[in-house]
Order: structure tokens, then C-alpha cells, then sequence
């Protein structure tokens, strides 16, 4: 059942949203000054009773990755707290309203954060291109320290805690955590390899903790209600708890971010929050962002085995089932972000793949070979199909490359870019072997609605 | 003529460095300081860059180049950014990419005769649900039509 909740988004309706004003008016700061009198592996249990998955798109455990980090800090091994706000997988816009609506409970989060992993500088590392982001945040920390809720003695206690906001300069790679901290260094943000992990040697070489910007702006609400209560609120309680921001973006009739209670479908994303489809019927949808395989309107459910954790929606439609990150792993797909793009029936899947496509050729930062060719691969041999010249034989070269590209590079980019264009091919087979007989006649060869639609 | 920033961005150097524990953390900030005062990053502007903080100037043009952010050659005064990823292109951003190139009459990629406008395509700017979108200089549009690109060229022209 579909539950609109209003932690996150309490203040976005509002005018002065942004401001401390209205921050503290709604108890904003009491949760950080809380914290500072609690010790580190208070929070984090608080946290990990929260069941809070990473927002950012892998959905790791908050307070676990908060738990990596060693329990006593050398004061010649820091600690630091580093926000990834570098928001660009294709389909995904929620991070940006947290920063322009309510960026307290980001700095308010960051100082929990700081506090429970033992560090007293936090980066924000922002896309450059979101400058109100930027401005707001700026303001917000200037706000704080002016109360003296950041700086020397947060609070009035001996524990000082900075928050810096580190602009990009566009590069999607940058959102990936070991190449943001390359960048946050003043480097190429290229990847580096695991391990060591950030927990060991991070930003500067030092322990570091990389959190998505929803998660961390989640944190003060987790205090507020406590873990367990917050993690009841969803519907997937235990596995994965609260509330989180959902997106649904592409031929719906009212796109948007809404916050709901953790176990909403993707029916209700579409049809209840997202006014439904524009122009035509429900062809397909990305679930959470460009790099989660796509899932068809038509497909079903299948999980005969009793044991299997989708048992109980076999032979469902694919759009009732609640998502999580491992109910939607068990679709084959991932949860990502939870920012969802829907293609009406108007929509050419082929032009939608080459579209992606050409997108991840443009990112791929070109350090390792097998993504920097083969995303350009993926693209050219879309390019001539496309361009009504493909072969049937063009398709299992399409998934020759894109298995060639899984697994063999540093970073998670190379999944990204391989996995939704095997779901692509997977999902819409018949549709891109029509395709290329018919040299692109068979579809309506186009993303955007016939004018008369888009209305 | 070697590269200098104005007093007035000088005084925000240290600031800046004061925010990390390294030197070199202080490049991209200082990058878009002094692309900011000089339109692009010209040979001076990295060396300038690599000489204030300590770097070689290879690690800097290396820096520069990787992000698509630093302009390595002259561009115009204002910047023109379509977004053409797939929640755009659902709702029309092709369309609106071939309105500007007409508008302006010149090619993605190209600035205009008279120095006023470079335009681009852009990769998701996570601006999905206002679709279809475009940045000129650091401000988002949303929601647009061709009548309101026209609105907003017609504007940046003349400023």
C-alpha cells in the first residue's frame, strides 16, 4: 500500500525551505547536538537498526559501511566523511531537490556523520553544474557556523567538525566513489582499484567514508525517530527500512520526486505518483536509473521455487512487486537509485538503447580498454543500425562486446554500461530483429511523442 | 602576457586551500576560478595553476582535459548546455537541440559569429522530471518549448 511520507520533504513546499529559519522552527540541529554527547558506536547501532540501504544506488548498509571504520582514530591517520552529491545517472534528480530545498538536514547529517565515524572534516562533492545546489549549501554551512553549530566546538563541545563543498567539473565517472576521491584530490577522476577500500585508504589516503547525499540528509530523521521505528515504516522491515525519495521521470503525466515509505511498486511510481502514461500505453520502464536493466509492462514474475524471496508474486505482473534492492535484484534488474524512467508505446526501444548507449561511450572515462572501446563499440554498431544498415548478426556482436565489458574493468561502469544494454537486447529481441528486416519501418523510430500526445 | 587573478579572486585562495590537507586538492577549484576570470584555460592559466600550487604542468592540462567542464580553446561569452539523455530525449530534446542550431545558426559544438554564444549538448543533468532542459551559464531552464528557447537566445544575444 502506498504510503507518502514527509521527513525529507517536509520543508520542500515552502518558500524559505533552504533557510535556518525554518531548520530549526521544525527541530532541524537537535538530533546533531544529541549526537554530540553520544558516543561513536551509539550511532552507528542507531543507524544500523535503521536498516538504512545506501541511497546511491548499490544499497550497502549505512551503518555497516559506517562500522568499517577503525574504531580509534591516529592523529596522523583522519578521518573523513565524504558526500557523493556528483548526481548524474541518467533518469535520477533527487539529491539536487534535497540540496536546493532542505540543505540543513545534509549539514545536520554530516555532522552525526562526522561524529560516528570519528572524523572532523566533511567534503560535498557536488556536480558543478547544480549551482544552486552549491549556493544553497554554501549558505546552509555559513548559517551553521554563525550559530556555532559548525567549526571549533559544535555545540559547545571540544569536537570540531568542517563542511566543505567541492565542486566537480562534469564527468558522470566522478559519482563512482574511489574516482571521486581522485577527483576530490585534484586528479583525473579515473578509478582506482579495490582494495584497499575507502575505509582504509580513502580521501588523502586516509580512512574515509563515501555516503550518498540522500542517505546522509536521512540521517538526522533516523535520530529523530530512532532506527527501529524508522526502519518500520517500510513495507520490506526488516531487509531495508524507512522512507526514501522516489523519482519517475520520461511519458508519465506528472513526473516528479515523492517521498513514501520503502515498498512502493512500480505501479503505484508510474500510475498513483506519476499520473500515469502520456501518449500511448506502458511499453517499458528503467527501474532506478539508466545502469538497472529495463523491465518490459508485460513481464511476469517467475519464481516457482517456494524458497525463492519472490515465491510469493510468481506468475504477478513485474510492476506490483515492491522495490527493494533485492526484490529487484531478484527481477534481474537493481533498484539503483529509485528514480525511474517509463517509455510509453510511442517510444522505439532501439533508439532508447542508442540513446544510452551513446551516453556511456560520451562518460566512460577511457582509463580501462574493454569500456573505453566497447562503449564506443556498443554505440557504432547502434549507429548503423539505426541508420537501417544493421545485420541480424549486429545483435550478437552487440552482446559479444557487452560481455566482454563485464568484468573486466576497475570500476562498476563497465556492469553499467553492459548490463542494461544486454536487458535491452534481452527484453526487446523480437522488436530489434523487426527492427533491422525492416530497416527501422517496423517501429515508430522515434523517443519523443507525436505532438498531439505530448499534450 | 602571464596569467595573474584579479586581487579580488586572489583573496580567495586561501581560503580555499585551507579547506584541504594537500596542495594539489586546491586544482580544480583554482581551475574554475581562473576560468571564470579568463573564459577558458589557456597554456598560462595551467601554468599559473601549477606554479601556485606546486604541480607539474602536465598533471594540471592532464586535470584539464579530462573534465568537460574546462574549455581548452577560446569559446564564447555564454554557454548554452541542451541536455540530450533519455528523459530529455523522451520529451523532445532532439527537437530542441535542432531549434538552437537553427536559432543561432551554428552547429552543437560551435560559437557564433559574433563571440556571444557556444552551444553544446549535455549528458543527464539531473533535471528529468522538468524535462526537456537546458543550462546557459550556471542557470537551469526547465519545462521547455521552442517559444521559450527563442525567448531565451534572443535574450543572451543581446546581453
Amino acid at each position: 500500500m502506498l504510503q507518502r511520507t514527509e521527513h525529507l520533504t517536509k520543508r520542500y513546499g515552502t518558500k524559505d525551505g533552504h533557510t535556518l529559519e525554518r531548520y530549526l522552527a521544525d527541530g532541524g540541529y537537535e538530533q546533531a547536538r544529541r549526537a554530540m554527547s553520544m558516543s561513536r558506536e551509539e550511532i552507528v547501532n542507531e543507524c544500523k537498526a535503521a536498516n538504512l540501504r545506501g541511497r546511491g544506488g548499490a544499497g550497502f548498509p549505512m551503518g555497516i559501511k559506517w562500522s568499517f571504520m577503525a574504531p580509534k582514530v591516529a592523529p596522523e591517520r583522519p578521518h573523513y566523511l565524504v558526500i557523493n552529491a556528483d548526481e548524474g545517472e541518467p533518469g535520477t534528480f533527487k539529491d539536487r531537490t534535497l540540496m536546493e530545498k532542505d540543505p540543513h538536514s545534509t549539514i545536520e547529517g554530516c555532522i552525526i556523520g562526522c561524529r560516528a565515524i570519528g572524523a572532523h572534516v566533511a567534503y560535498i562533492y557536488v556536480r558543478d553544474e547544480l549551482h544552486l545546489a552549491k549556493d544553497r549549501l554554501w549558505g546552509a554551512i555559513r548559517e551553521a557556523k554563525e550559530k556555532g553549530y559548525l567549526g571549533a566546538k559544535p555545540f559547545g563541545v571540544d569536537y570540531p567538525v568542517e563542511v566543505y563543498v567541492h565542486a566537480g567539473a562534469g564527468a558522470y565517472i566522478c559519482g563512482e566513489e574511489t574516482s571521486l576521491l581522485n577527483s576530490l584530490e585534484g586528479r583525473r577522476g579515473e578509478p582506482r582499484l579495490k582494495p584497499p577500500f575507502p575505509a582504509q585508504a580513502g580521501a588523502f589516503g586516509m580512512p574515509t567514508t563515501v555516503n550518498n547525499l540522500e542517505s546522509i540528509a536521512t540521517v538526522p530523521t533516523v535520530m529523530r525517530l530512532g532506527g527501529e521505528n524508522f526502519s518500520k515504516m517500510s513495507a520490506l522491515h526488516p531487509k531495508e527500512g524507512g522512507c526514501r525519495l522516489y523519482g519517475v521521470s520520461g511519458h508519465v503525466k506528472t513526473p516528479g520526486i515523492f517521498e513514501c515509505a520503502v515498498g512502493v511498486t512500480l505501479r503505484e511510481l508510474i500510475y498513483d505518483l506519476g499520473g500515469g502514461v502520456k501518449g500511448g500505453e506502458l511499453l517499458a520502464v528503467i527501474p532506478g536509473g539508466s545502469s538497472t536493466p529495463i523491465l518490459r509492462a508485460d513481464e511476469l514474475v517467475n519464481a516457482p521455487n517456494e524458497k525463492d524471496a519472490l515465491h510469493a508474486w510468481h506468475g504477478k505482473s513485474v510492476l506490483d512487486v515492491p522495490m527493494g534492492v533485492e526484490t529487484f535484484r531478484g527481477l534481474g534488474t537493481m533498484l539503483g537509485t529509485c528514480c525511474a524512467t517509463v517509455l510509453s508505446t510511442q517510444a522505439c526501444p532501439v533508439r532508447a538503447m542508442h540513446n544510452l548507449m551513446r551516453f556511456y561511450r560520451v562518460e566512460s572515462c577511457g582509463q580501462c580498454t574493454p569500456c573505453r572501446e566497447g562503449s564506443g563499440w556498443l554505440e557504432r554498431l547502434l549507429d548503423k543500425i539505426v541508420a537501417g544498415t544493421g545485420t541480424l548478426d549486429d545483435l550478437n556482436r552487440l552482446s559479444e562486446v557487452a560481455n566482454s565489458i563485464m568484468g573486466n574493468t576497475i570500476c562498476a561502469f563497465g556492469e553499467g554500461t553492459a548490463m542494461p544494454a544486454l536487458g535491452f537486447l534481452k527484453k526487446f529481441r523480437p522488436e530489434f530483429e523487426e527492427y533491422i528486416r525492416t530497416g527501422g519501418r517496423s517501429s515508430t523510430n522515434r523517443l519523443e511523442l507525436h505532438a498531439a500526445a505530448a499534450e | 602576457m602571464a596569467f595573474q587573478l584579479t586581487p579580488e579572486r586572489e583573496q580567495q585562495l586561501p581560503e580555499i586551500l585551507a579547506r584541504y590537507p594537500t596542495k594539489m586538492a586546491a586544482c580544480l577549484p583554482l581551475l574554475h576560478l581562473a576560468q571564470e576570470q579568463n573564459g577558458w584555460v589557456s597554456d598560462d592559466v595551467i601554468a599559473y595553476v601549477a606554479e601556485r600550487l606546486e604541480l607539474s604542468a602536465a598533471h594540471v592540462f592532464g586535470v584539464a582535459t579530462f573534465y568537460s567542464l574546462y574549455h581548452t580553446h577560446p569559446v564564447g561569452k555564454h554557454h548554452v548546455w541542451v541536455c540530450r539523455t533519455l528523459s530529455c530525449a523522451l520529451n523532445g530534446a532532439d527537437a530542441i537541440v535542432a531549434h538552437c542550431e537553427e536559432r543561432l545558426g551554428i552547429h552543437v559544438g560551435e560559437t557564433t559569429a559574433d563571440g556571444q554564444v557556444t552551444l553544446h549538448t549535455a549528458e543527464c543533468l539531473a533535471s528529468c522530471g522538468t524535462a526537456p532542459m537546458m543550462q546557459i551559464d550556471c542557470e537551469y531552464h526547465e519545462n521547455l518549448s521552442p517559444e521559450k528557447v527563442d525567448v531565451l537566445l534572443d535574450r543572451l544575444r543581446q546581453s
